[in-house]
C-alpha cells in the first residue's frame, strides 16, 4: 500500500492507538492535517500551542497513556517548548509532532524555520528529525515505546514538509527490535540482593517514612505502596507530585512534605532513621538544604532512572527499578524475612524483633495534633482561599479531578483537597509552569469525561492561558475554574512580604481588570462570582450543577492571605515556619 | 580556551577519567553529548570522535572528563540516558595507554630553525612544513610528552598550535583487556 508521508504519520498514530490529538495548524504541517479528516482521531483545535501541549500533559496525566499534540514549524514549534519543558520535568509521557521546512530550505533561514530539534535537545528524552519517508512508521513507534517506558517522559518528531508529501511503501514495525534503538535498554525490576537489604533495613528501622513520589504514579504502584505501608505500619508522605497515590484519608498518610508541606510530614522526614524514597528523587521543595535534610536517616532509594540514584542523596541502598515491580519483591522479600500480609511477624523470624512503630507514632500524633493544617477564620469580608478549596472538595464528587497552575493557589489544592484516588491531581510540579492549569484541565476532562474536573487557577496563572476556554466550549469540553482571585501574584507578594521588607514590586494585578466573569461570558463560559463568604458554597453548588458547557467562578480571595507552614528557600526543614496562630504553642 | 591553559589542566589533570563512549553515527549525536555536559555542569578536558572500524553505525566518543566537578558515576548515568549511546567503558588513566596528537606552527628566525628542528628530533617528531620563516612541527605521543613538548615550544613563537585531544585504550597487561563495560547494558 502507498501513502505520502503524511497519511503514513496518521496511520502510525492510529497504529499507537491514539485516540485523540491537541495542535493547531500551520504551513509546514498543513500536508499532516489532510489525512486528519479521514481518520479516526479527534483532533481538538487549540487557541496557543502551549496550550496543545499542556492539554496533551493533563490527558497524560489521568489516563496514563501519552498525549499528543501536533504543531507547524517555528513559532508554533517554540510555542510548545514550554509544555515540553515541563513534562520532561515531571516525567509525563508526551509524543509532540512539529512540521519543519522542507528539507532542501533547511539551514537556509527560510520562512517560519526554527531547529526545533536542536532546541529541545535538553528538555526531550529524545527528539527526531525525519530525513526519509520510509523511516516514519518505525520513528513513530520508536518514539512512542521511547515516551512510555523507562522513565516517561516527552519526545519530539520534526517533519520537513516534502517528507510530508514523499510517497512511501506502508509497513508497521512489529517487534522493539525493528526500532533500532540499539542504546536504550530501560530497567524494569530490581536486583534481589539489594531488594532483600531493603528490606532488611525496613525491618531494622525505628522511625522509618515511606517517602512516595511521582513515580509511584506513573508505575501504577499505589496498590503495592499500599500494602507495603499496611503491612509495615510505617507512615507515608505523598510528594506533590505523588499526591493521590496513597490515600490521604488513610490513618498511615502523613500528607505532603516540602517547602510548603504539612509540620508532621516535613519534620517526619527530619527526624526519620531510614527514607524508603519510592519514586521520588529528593528534589530541593522537599529536601530542603540539602545538607542538614533528614540528617539520620539511612536511605532506600528506588527509581527507575538508575541516574537518580545519588545523584542529590548517597543511598544506602539503591535500587534501579520500577515502583511497581520493585515494591512486589519488596513485599517478598518482607514476607521471606517473616513479616506476611497482614503485618504479624511469624514466631522465630526475623522480623519478629523489629522494632515497634508504636513509639514513632505517638510522636508523629503529637506533631499533627499541635500543628495541623491551619488558617484563620475570615473576620469581615475577605474570602479566605483554603476556605474556598475546602468548600470544592465537600461539594464536589470524591473521584474529582483538580488541576492547578502554580502558585499559592497550587499549594493550598494541595493541602486542603483530600486526594485519595490516584490520577486525580494534575499540576506543574518540577517547571513550575504558571498557566497550566486551564488547558491540562481541558486535557484531563477529554482523558476522563466521566469526572468532574475542577481547575484551582490563580488570577496571575488564568490570565496566561485563559484562552483555551474558547477550545473548551468549541469542543464541549465542560471543566470548571476555580480562581482563587487575590488580584496579585500571590507567591511572589508572600516572598516579597517575608524576606524583601515588604517592598511590593510588580506583584499588584487588579481584582476586577480584567473582568472574569464577563471574560468567561465572552468565550462561551458561565460566568460566576463570589464575594463574599457566604456566597462560596452557594456559587459552587450552582456550577456543578452546569455539566454543558465550561464554568468560571471569580472567588475575590483575602490579598494578604499567606501559605503556611513555609520553609524558607535554602533553609533547613528545620526552620519551618508555621502558621502565626501557632507559634506560640511548644514545639 | 589559552593554549597554555590547555597545556596547564593536561599536564596536571589529577582527577581525570577516561570514558570511551560507543554512540549511533547518527546526525547531531556529537551536540546531544556534549550538551548533556554543558547542561548538567559537568566539566570535560577534551573530547575526540572517531568512526568505529568494526561497524559504521556505530562511532567512539573519547571524553576526558573532570570528576571533581561531578562524580564519575553521575556522569556515566546521565550519558547512558542519551538514547543514541550504546554502551560507556571507564578507563582509569593507571589503566590506559593514552595518545594525542599536537600540530604547531612556530616562528623561526636563523638561530630557532636548528633549535626547533633538533627539539622536534629529540621527541620524535616532524616537521611537516616549511615555510621562508615558518614551521609547522607534528608531535604524536602520550598526553605527558606532548605538554612537556608544548612547553618547551613556548620558549619560541607560537603562531598557532592545536591539540587533538586524547583517546585511549585499555592497557596490556598480563590480562588482555581492563576495559570495564560500566554501562548499557541497562540504562
Amino acid at each position: 500500500m502507498q501513502l505520502t508521508g503524511a497519511q503514513a504519520l496518521i496511520k502510525s498514530l492510529e497504529m499507537q492507538g491514539v485516540e485523540v490529538m491537541f495542535g493547531l495548524p500551520g504551513g509546514a504541517i498543513l500536508p499532516v492535517y489532510d489525512p486528519i479528516i479521514d481518520s479516526s482521531i479527534r483532533h481538538i483545535l487549540v487557541r496557543h500551542e502551549q496550550g496543545a501541549g499542556h492539554m496533551a500533559e493533563g490527558y497524560a496525566m489521568v489516563t496514563g497513556r501519552p498525549g499528543v499534540a501536533m504543531v507547524t514549524s517555528g513559532p508554533g514549534a517554540t510555542n510548545i517548548v514550554t509544555p515540553l519543558s515541563n513534562a520532561y520535568m515531571d516525567s509525563t509521557p508526551l509524543v509532540v509532532i512539529s512540521g519543519q521546512v522542507a528539507t532542501q530550505s533547511i539551514g537556509t533561514d527560510a520562512f517560519q524555520e526554527c531547529d526545533i530539534t536542536g532546541v529541545t535537545i535538553g528538555i526531550t528524552k529524545h527528539n527526531w528529525l525525519i530525513k526519509d519517508v520510509d523511516d516514519i512508521p518505525r520513528v513513530v513507534a520508536a518514539a512512542f515505546h521511547v515516551a512510555t517506558t523507562g522513565r516517561p517522559g516527552p519526545v519530539l518528531i520534526d517533519m520537513p514538509k516534502d517528507i510530508s508529501n514523499s510517497p512511501m511503501e506502508w509497513y508497521w514495525p512489529t517487534s522493539v527490535e525493528d526500532l533500532d534503538l540499539p542504546g536504550y535498554h530501560p530497567v524494569t525490576d530490581g536486583d534481589p540482593a539489594m531488594v532483600r537489604a531493603a528490606a532488611e533495613l525496613v525491618l531494622a528501622a525505628e522511625r522509618p517514612v515511606i517517602y512516595a513520589g511521582g513515580g509511584i504514579l506513573k508505575a501504577r504502584a499505589a496498590a503495592p505502596l499500599r500494602e507495603l505501608a499496611e503491612r509495615t505500619g510505617i507512615p507515608v508522605v505523598t510528594t506533590l507530585m505523588a499526591r493521590g497515590s496513597f490515600p490521604d484519608s488513610h490513618e498511615l498518610c502523613l500528607g505532603m512534605p516540602g517547602m510548603h508541606g504539612n509540620y508532621t510530614a516535613v519534620t517526619a522526614l527530619q527526624r526519620s532513621d531510614l527514607l524508603i524514597a519510592l519514586g521520588s528523587r529528593f528534589d530541593d521543595r522537599v529536601t530542603g538544604k540539602i545538607d542538614a535534610f533528614a540528617p539520620e536517616a539511612k536511605v532506600v532509594h528506588v527509581d527507575i532512572d538508575p541516574a537518580e540514584l545519588g545523584k542529590v542523596r548517597r543511598a544506602d541502598v539503591g535500587i534501579a527499578g520500577d515502583c511497581r515491580l520493585v515494591l512486589q519483591e519488596l513485599l517478598g522479600a518482607l514476607e521471606a524475612l517473616g513479616l506476611p500480609g497482614g503485618g504479624e511477624p511469624v514466631a522465630g523470624s526475623p522480623a519478629e524483633g523489629r522494632p515497634p512503630m508504636g513509639p514513632w507514632w505517638d510522636r508523629l500524633h503529637e506533631w499533627q495534633e499541635r500543628f495541623p493544617l491551619h488558617y484563620r477564620e475570615p473576620e469581615g469580608g475577605a474570602i479566605k482561599p483554603e476556605m474556598v478549596v475546602e468548600t470544592l472538595r465537600d461539594a464536589s464528587p470524591v473521584d474529582s479531578v483538580v488541576v492547578a497552575g502554580v502558585g499559592q493557589h497550587q499549594m493550598w489544592a494541595s493541602q486542603y483537597w483530600r486526594f485519595d484516588y490516584p490520577y486525580t491531581w494534575v499540576n506543574s510540579g518540577g517547571a513550575g509552569t504558571m498557566g497550566f492549569a486551564v488547558p491540562a484541565a481541558v486535557g484531563a476532562k477529554v482523558g476522563r469525561p466521566d469526572r468532574t474536573v475542577w481547575a484551582i487557577d490563580g488570577d496571575g496563572c488564568f490570565q496566561m492561558t485563559a484562552q483555551e476556554l474558547v477550545t473548551a466550549t468549541a469542543e464541549q469540553i465542560p471543566i470548571k475554574v476555580a480562581i482563587l482571585n487575590n488580584a496579585y501574584l500571590g507567591m511572589v507578594r508572600q516572598w516579597q512580604e517575608m524576606f524583601y521588607g515588604e517592598r511590593y514590586s510588580e506583584v499588584y494585578l487588579s481584582p476586577d481588570l480584567p473582568d472574569y466573569v464577563k471574560w468567561a461570558e465572552a468565550m462561551g463560559c458561565v460566568g460566576l462570582r463570589a464575594e463574599s463568604p457566604e456566597e462560596v458554597a452557594p456559587v459552587i453548588e450552582k456550577a456543578n450543577g452546569i455539566d454543558d458547557r465550561p464554568v468560571v467562578i471569580d472567588f475575590r480571595t483575602d490579598a494578604f492571605e499567606k501559605v503556611f507552614p513555609m520553609v524558607p528557600a535554602g533553609a533547613s526543614n528545620d526552620a519551618i515556619v508555621v502558621h502565626p496562630d501557632q507559634e506560640g504553642r511548644p514545639r | 580556551m589559552s593554549v597554555t591553559g590547555l597545556s596547564g589542566r593536561h599536564g596536571a589533570a589529577p582527577r581525570h577519567h577516561i570514558l570511551s563512549v560507543l554512540v549511533e553515527n547518527k546526525a547531531g549525536v556529537l551536540s546531544r553529548v556534549a550538551g548533556l555536559f554543558s547542561r548538567r555542569g559537568f566539566n570535560i578536558y577534551s573530547l575526540a570522535v572517531a568512526p568505529t572500524d568494526e561497524d559504521e553505525r556505530f562511532s567512539r566518543i573519547t571524553i576526558v572528563v573532570d570528576v571533581e566537578s561531578a562524580p564519575l558515576e553521575q556522569v556515566v548515568q546521565q550519558l547512558d540516558k542519551l538514547i543514541n549511546v550504546v554502551s560507556i567503558s571507564q578507563l582509569a588513566p593507571s589503566e590506559a595507554i593514552e595518545g594525542e596528537l599536537l600540530l604547531a606552527t612556530v616562528a623561526v628566525g636563523p638561530t630557532e630553525r636548528s633549535q626547533v628542528i633538533q627539539l622536534v628530533g629529540v621527541f620524535g617528531g616532524e616537521v611537516v612544513n616549511v615555510g621562508g620563516d615558518q614551521l609547522t612541527v607534528m608531535l604524536a605521543g602520550r598526553p605527558e610528552k606532548i605538554d612537556d613538548f608544548e612547553g618547551l615550544l613556548e620558549n619560541y613563537e607560537v603562531i598557532e598550535l592545536q591539540r587533538t585531544g586524547r583517546v585511549a585504550l585499555p592497557k596490556l597487561e598480563r590480562q588482555p583487556t581492563r576495559s570495564r563495560p560500566i554501562a548499557g547494558a541497562a540504562g
